[in-house]
């Protein structure tokens, strides 16, 4: 039997207990006195989100591929294990063989969404790993942070030794050697360091110096060491069929939030939403091809036994063998009692076709998301869905028998006026409208519903976007509420519901996503009074952070409300993302003119990310 | 295994059966499920050496083959221990419990200071010709008497047969045998008690590091007898509290009823007795 870092007495005192014992299917076993690295994979989050987590998944996998790297987890223990961990005093532990993080050589933190940052430090601070880079020892691990924030890491730039830009699966075989061959050679922390900083894509935050304008913004960021170059460029798989996948993903005795096998078909995007981090930073598309997707699919559900797959990629419409890949799958998981779930698909004959196929049209509900309520706003965006699609769409799933309708918008888009916001609710009539004059006899019976959700809109680095100014919270509220009361006064009122998210959470994000170095002590200052699982509703407390970045003397607003110039020094600048500047810059002013700019497949928009020399750009209809 | 809750577990074992490609069968319908039920829900924090399930198949290989299959499978902390069929028309395994055998073993560091002094205590609480309890259930308290629901209640001794010095009338060996899941091991009648100390089990498969309790309770829909709730009594009964975390708590066995007809008393069969071995 495994040994267990916590007594039954403390495991059977917290919700969860399954959270920290380990022993799920398809772990990896290995004896740590044999390997010359021990790897901590970190998903600050709790378990269940963190095991939903397909990236860690392939890391983890691809990591224990080696022979001499033991690859472990850990996930943040939830407000009750943080205080029993605290109150008796325990080290915080990986789930594989349930030894303290703090003996490990790598510490890797993804770094998902900018609301976990005050769980990193959770994290370090409950492992006994010194919280800044700078105190850290020879004894210490190496903290290295990837995932899509580490696109801007300055926040969290003085807690990290490396960041990973870009995607994981290329260069740590090179660190992990490099790793190695300094140990051997009897080598520092600092001199491992200074070898990092030479690979591709590996950012050394504690290489570089900042100063700034008397106005707040950046003077100049440049190396202090001659070891680090002075652009970071993205790591990439060029061709997808090339890159790790996994044929015997983890599979957890708890429910947690992915339940099921994820088949990645594709990464990046070629829609170009401005507002949309995802679709520049994974530019350029790249498929996966069938046979992969065939024989990874039939894998991992064989090696899982899980009841539903689910094809994962920011559009799953974009995929050019969609139909071909779905067929298969209908077929693979005949009489299996495997369910197949297709979100990102654009609502269409044939994704109406599939889904009555794969799922219970009564229960079921269709979903959009258009964004913005008018088209006006739809074109500053780029979201390249028209009203038209949007109705025809619904007129065939309501003549399929549908009856729910989910939308998604966003509040608070740059140039928004009033009328785009009231656009959100007559659009929503208008598709009740749809429902109600379609003879009774050709839709389902009685009532349709229609969910409208708003989130507040937040700036993202490496978008058009990026120097958009933020809405104010009280901004944001009065926004939302001229929806609301637009709400009711529509004619289907009975039929339409509106929910939107929390501002103040979404202001914080703001500063979080593109905020400097100096946002760093305020991230500290907020943990130490407490702030922990920000991104959960319950735990969020925003005076807490108010009196931080009081405390702090850094201004929220800085970051936020605030008017970029285009030739002003951003802190992520020194990062190349793919794409360069000169697009994002045509494309924000294209933006405020309301021109659309075609799909990477309809045109090539010259983003920058033909250079990496491979996917959509070279894609023979293109 | 034993932090993982009954739901967890059920979910776990549906899993399994499709990574050994079992030929289960299915209801119908947009989320078809797996026809599979439990025999008795384990609670969290419990270990067991007997737990079992019926599924319904399409079709089999043999006993050993299945088993096989399973194991393969399985993550450590359990073990599939024997496959065996049902005749179409047999009741299903959670409509047929009657009881079940527990092993309550003290944590270290939680033994009593007069071990002999405890067993006498549980002895005499045990004598007593009603054990009037409050059992807590969904809509409310119910009134109930524990006595007659526990069928045996007796002591095992850690040290190997022979050996055991403790002055009672009876010392029984207990004897190997396999149940479905864990290790192999069960516990076989104890003689009777003479009302001044209980009868002693010593088992020369159990690993025991101090003396424990083995009881056979009352189990099933109509009047769940928890082991917990038996100590709970015992405690009571010395106006002592119960010590939290003091048992590690292990199922040994579950049984059925198989009394035939208007037969007085009660014949208990391990649920692994129903069926027959697929060659």
């Amino acid at each position: 039997m495994r040994r267990l870092a916590l007594s039954d007495e403390i495991l059977l005192s917290v919700q969860q207990p399954a959270r920290y014992i380990g022993g799920e299917v398809n772990m990896a076993i290995k004896d740590p006195t044999k390997m010359d690295i021990r790897f901590c994979m970190c998903f600050p989050d709790v378990y269940e989100i963190g095991m939903s987590h397909l990236g860690i998944q392939i890391l983890y996998d691809m990591f224990n591929g080696r022979d001499d790297v033991y690859c472990e987890r850990v996930y943040s223990p939830w407000t009750d294990m943080d205080k029993l961990l605290r109150e008796k005093n325990i080290p915080l532990f990986a789930l594989e063989s349930q030894d303290p993080v703090k003996d490990f050589d790598f510490l890797g933190i993804t770094l998902q969404y900018e609301m976990c940052y005050t769980n990193v430090l959770q994290i370090l601070d409950l492992s006994r790993i010194p919280m800044h880079a700078a105190d850290r020892t020879e004894d210490d691990p190496i903290v290295i942070g990837g995932g899509p924030c580490a696109y801007n890491p300055e926040p969290l730039a003085p807690f990290f030794d490396i960041f990973y830009i870009g995607e994981g699966e290329t260069v740590y075989g090179q660190l992990f050697d490099a790793y190695k061959a300094n140990k051997n050679r009897g080598g520092s922390r600092r001199e491992f360091l200074e070898t990092a900083a030479q690979i591709p894509g590996l950012y050394v935050p504690a290489f570089y110096d900042v100063t700034y304008h008397e106005d707040g913004t950046i003077a100049d960021f440049r190396p202090n060491n001659p070891c680090a170059p002075d652009k970071v460029t993205k790591e990439l798989v060029k061709n997808m069929d090339d890159a790790w996948y996994i044929e015997k993903p983890l599979v957890p005795f708890i429910k947690v939030t992915q339940d099921r096998v994820v088949l990645e078909i594709q990464r990046g995007c070629i829609r170009g939403c401005r507002f949309c981090q995802a679709g520049t930073i994974y530019r350029p598309l790249r498929e996966h091809s069938l046979e992969y997707l065939k024989h990874y699919a039939s894998k991992m559900l064989k090696s899982t036994g899980h009841e539903e797959i689910s094809l994962s990629s920011l559009s799953s419409s974009d995929y050019s063998q969609l139909p071909e890949l779905i067929h298969f799958l209908l077929d693979e998981v005949q009489g299996k009692g495997i369910n197949i779930s297709l979100p990102s698909l654009r609502i269409d004959a044939f994704s109406l076709d599939v889904m009555s196929r794969v799922q219970d049209v009564k229960k079921s509900s269709l979903t959009f998301a258009p964004e913005a309520g008018s088209q006006r706003l739809r074109d500053v965006i780029n979201k390249g869905l028209t009203e038209e699609d949007i109705l025809c769409g619904a007129r065939d799933a309501f003549l399929g028998g549908w009856n729910r309708v989910k939308l998604y918008f966003m509040l608070g888009l740059p140039t928004e006026t009033e009328e785009d916001m009231r656009g959100i609710p007559y659009l929503s009539e208008k598709i009740a409208e749809l429902f109600y004059d379609l003879p009774k006899e050709s839709r389902a019976p009685g009532r349709v519903q229609i969910v409208a959700s708003s989130s507040f809109f937040v700036p993202k680095p490496f978008t058009p976007f990026q120097w958009a100014k933020q809405c104010t919270k009280e901004e944001f509220l009065r926004r939302a509420w001229l929806v609301r009361d637009t709400f009711k006064e529509m004619k289907n009122a009975k039929s339409l519901k509106y929910n939107y998210h929390e501002a103040d959470l979404s202001v914080l994000e703001g500063v979080l996503a593109r905020g400097d170095r100096r946002v760093a002590p305020v991230i500290e200052e907020a943990y130490r009074r407490g702030a922990m699982f920000d991104s959960w509703g319950e735990n969020f407390d925003n005076e807490l952070w108010m009196a931080a970045f009081d405390a702090c003397g850094v201004d929220p607003d800085f970051y936020t409300f605030r008017d970029r110039s285009l030739d002003e020094k951003l802190p992520w600048d020194f990062i190349d993302a793919g794409v360069t500047k000169e697009f994002l810059q045509r494309e924000w002013k294209r933006a405020t003119e309301e021109t659309v700019t075609p799909n990477c497949r309809q045109g090539c928009a010259g983003c920058g990310a033909r250079v990496f020399g491979g996917g959509v750009c070279f894609e023979d209809k293109n | 295994m034993k932090f993982i809750g009954h739901l967890d577990i059920m979910r776990y074992f549906q899993k399994v059966m499709r990574r050994a490609e079992v030929d289960i069968c299915y209801s119908g319908g947009f989320s078809p499920h797996q026809i599979m039920s439990f025999a008795a829900p384990l609670g969290v924090g419990l270990l067991s050496n007997g737990e079992y399930l019926d599924i319904e198949v399409n079709s089999t290989d043999s006993s050993a083959e299945m088993v096989r299959r399973l194991n393969a499978v399985m993550s450590e902390g359990t073990e599939v221990l024997s496959w065996r069929k049902l005749s179409d028309d047999a009741r299903s395994a959670m409509s047929l419990v009657a009881a079940a055998d527990y092993l309550l073993a003290f944590r270290p560091g939680k033994e009593p200071e007069d071990m002999e002094a405890f067993f006498q205590a549980l002895a005499e609480f045990y004598a007593q010709p009603e054990i009037p309890v409050t059992k807590k259930t969904k809509s409310g308290e119910k009134e109930m008497d524990l006595k007659p629901l526990i069928y045996r209640l007796e002591r095992v001794c850690a040290e190997p047969a022979g050996e055991c010095q403790t002055a009672t009338t009876n010392c029984v060996s207990g004897r190997q045998l396999a149940s479905v899941f864990g290790a192999d091991r069960r516990f076989s009648a104890a003689a009777a008690s003479d009302g001044r100390s209980l009868p002693v089990i010593v088992s020369g498969a159990v690993n025991q590091p101090s003396d424990a309790v083995f009881m056979q309770v009352c189990t099933g829909s109509t009047d769940n007898v928890k082991p917990e709730l038996v100590m709970e009594a015992f405690y009571a009964y010395l106006a002592r509290e119960l010590p939290p975390f003091a048992f590690q708590t292990e199922r040994e066995e579950v049984y059925a009823d198989v009394t035939a007809g208007e037969d007085a008393g009660r014949k208990l069969a391990p649920l692994d007795e129903l069926g027959e071995e697929i060659e």
